[in-house]
């Protein structure tokens, strides 16, 4: 029974007040500008531009400025704010093999044409806190040298002539690809589905996914075949003009995960391959992302489903952070009649507990 | 990577070069210019949503991934010419810019003026830019070295 009552605007008028001067935090300290944010904290605003699905840094960094830096918070008003806008179209699928790499590096081939470029990376740091960086000290200039021309080959492709790796993916149903902020997914979900679910998925719960796989819940042997960070164009076909229409570049994270496989009736043996697609450099991410794509390809690939990572309803529906903290937070709003129902229920349930047990008692006494 | 200056931009590339020009640099250079601001705008300056879309495992099939914020419009100069633009973000006044800037260069003889005066100093700087982001990508290459095994 839902029952309307009043109250609690004044309350939450000062709430928000106090919200408001508790972001701003000591007044006497500058306030931070979104350049700031954009530019300082670029990987926080690189992760809730992904799981906000939507490339826009300012807005990101608006929306982490006014979450206080709760990340979580953050992607919620980017997801509010992009059901504000019309759709003007798709784009093209981007090229990333024509991407403008600033990092690109493979655990499978040491000599891969084009060479590891390690990029702006923290990996091998040491992890140790940096007092340095408490004040203002300027960083020395990077370091250059003279690039190698050209686009840089798919790890991928060294390995597809000798056809033991999957080509890249290719559905069957051939049509237009799903689109999940249309269609409410309706599983089994394609592959198409899939990615774009976990394009947006929670960092940290497909992070412990991809985890468990590794850990021997549906183990399926990963190499990072490749990791490439950087630019690509975006393209857009229009009514009004008879060329695609360059819109400019996102910088986007892909990881190609190469997984061995032992066959299975449907396949031969080979290298399988899982595939992450993330805004911004997201590296931990898009590798998650491609751990468990591979794993969800369970049914497809002949394989049994053991393992919580291959059960896509209970990855993808629970994957999205935004739909997540919505259910669990809903628990904080007003539930004071159901509760006082449930007391209700839980008193009588009691009393007729306490009403068997003295009878049994008395009978108990009586033999 | 030398810029071919001589050679007129085809209509792609410039609204390429626009698309990914700084606001803030493209409305001096439209400024410095002095051309003509007689266009009328007949749609937008508006923001909206582009669907992006990459491809399974980098090559394959098509799936969608993410949206990004996109700002358009569409003018038309007294002289009937009507011109384009489209760009990432939410910049109205490039886009206005930028369409106007389509507009005027289908007219005869400007093309060669705005592609000088505003088009080939944006892509310099852009490319300029990618140029040294190579270059500092390059300078992050690992060079391996053999060690040598065996006692002899």
């Amino acid at each position: 029974m839902y029952v309307a009552v009043k109250g609690g605007e004044a309350a939450i008028r000062n709430a928000h007040r106090l919200l408001a001067d508790r972001r701003r935090g000591d007044r006497s300290v500058p306030a931070l500008t979104l350049e700031q944010i954009t530019g300082q904290l670029a990987l926080a605003v690189d992760r809730v531009m992904a799981e906000g699905s939507l490339y826009d840094a300012g807005l990101a960094a608006l929306a982490i400025k006014q979450a206080r830096g709760d990340m979580i918070e953050a992607i919620f008003l980017l997801r509010a704010y992009r059901t504000t806008l019309p759709r003007f179209g798709y784009s093209r699928p981007v090229e990333t093999g024509e991407m403008l790499i600033e990092r690109r590096i493979s655990a499978t081939y040491k000599d891969l044409p084009g060479g590891q470029l390690l990029g702006p990376t923290f990996d091998y740091t040491h992890r140790l806190l940096d007092p340095d960086l408490a004040g203002d000290e300027q960083p020395q200039k990077p370091e250059t040298r003279e690039p190698e021309e050209g686009p840089l080959q798919r790890v991928s492709d060294i390995l597809a002539h000798e056809g033991l790796i999957e080509e890249d993916g290719v559905l069957s149903h051939g049509g237009e690809p799903a689109d999940i902020t249309r269609t409410p997914p309706d599983f089994p979900l394609g592959r198409d589905a899939r990615l774009q679910a976990l394009s947006r998925g929670d960092e940290g719960f497909l992070l412990a996914l991809g985890y468990s796989t590794q850990r021997g819940y549906a183990r399926s042997h990963p190499f990072a075949g490749e990791i490439r960070i950087g630019e690509v164009e975006v393209e857009l076909d229009v009514p009004e003009l008879d060329f695609p229409v360059p819109l400019g570049r996102i910088r986007v994270t892909e990881c190609q995960m190469v997984n061995q496989f032992k066959g299975s009736m449907m396949a031969p043996p080979q290298f399988t391959r899982g595939y992450g697609l993330v805004f911004g450099q997201s590296e931990r991410k898009a590798m998650a992302v491609a751990l468990c794509d591979r794993a969800l390809r369970a049914s497809e690939l002949g394989e049994d489903i053991t393992a919580p990572a291959q059960d896509e309803e209970f990855v993808i529906s629970h994957s999205d952070n935004v739909q997540a903290t919505g259910f669990v937070e809903h628990l904080k709003l007003p539930h004071y009649v159901d509760f006082q129902a449930e007391l209700g229920l839980v008193r009588q349930m009691r009393a007729e507990f306490e009403e068997r047990d003295r009878a049994s008692d008395h009978k108990e006494a009586a033999e | 990577m030398t810029a071919d200056n001589t050679e007129a931009m085809s209509r792609r590339e410039a609204m390429a070069v626009l698309a990914s020009a700084p606001a803030d640099v493209l409305a001096r250079l439209w400024r410095e210019s002095g051309l003509g601001n007689d266009a009328s705008v007949i749609r937008g300056p508006e923001t909206g949503l582009v669907a992006l879309r990459g491809r399974i495992g980098g090559g394959g099939s098509p799936f969608n991934f993410g949206e990004a914020t996109v700002t358009r419009a569409s003018v038309k100069l007294p002289t009937g010419e009507v011109g384009h633009a489209y760009a990432l973000g939410r910049e109205r006044e490039k886009a206005r810019i930028s369409a106007t800037i389509d507009a005027l260069r289908q007219r005869s003889g400007l093309a060669a003026r705005i592609d000088a005066e505003i088009l080939l100093p944006l892509r310099d700087r852009m490319r300029a830019a990618d140029d040294s982001r190579r270059a500092e990508t390059a300078a992050t290459r690992v060079e391996f070295f053999t060690m040598t095994r065996g006692e002899d």
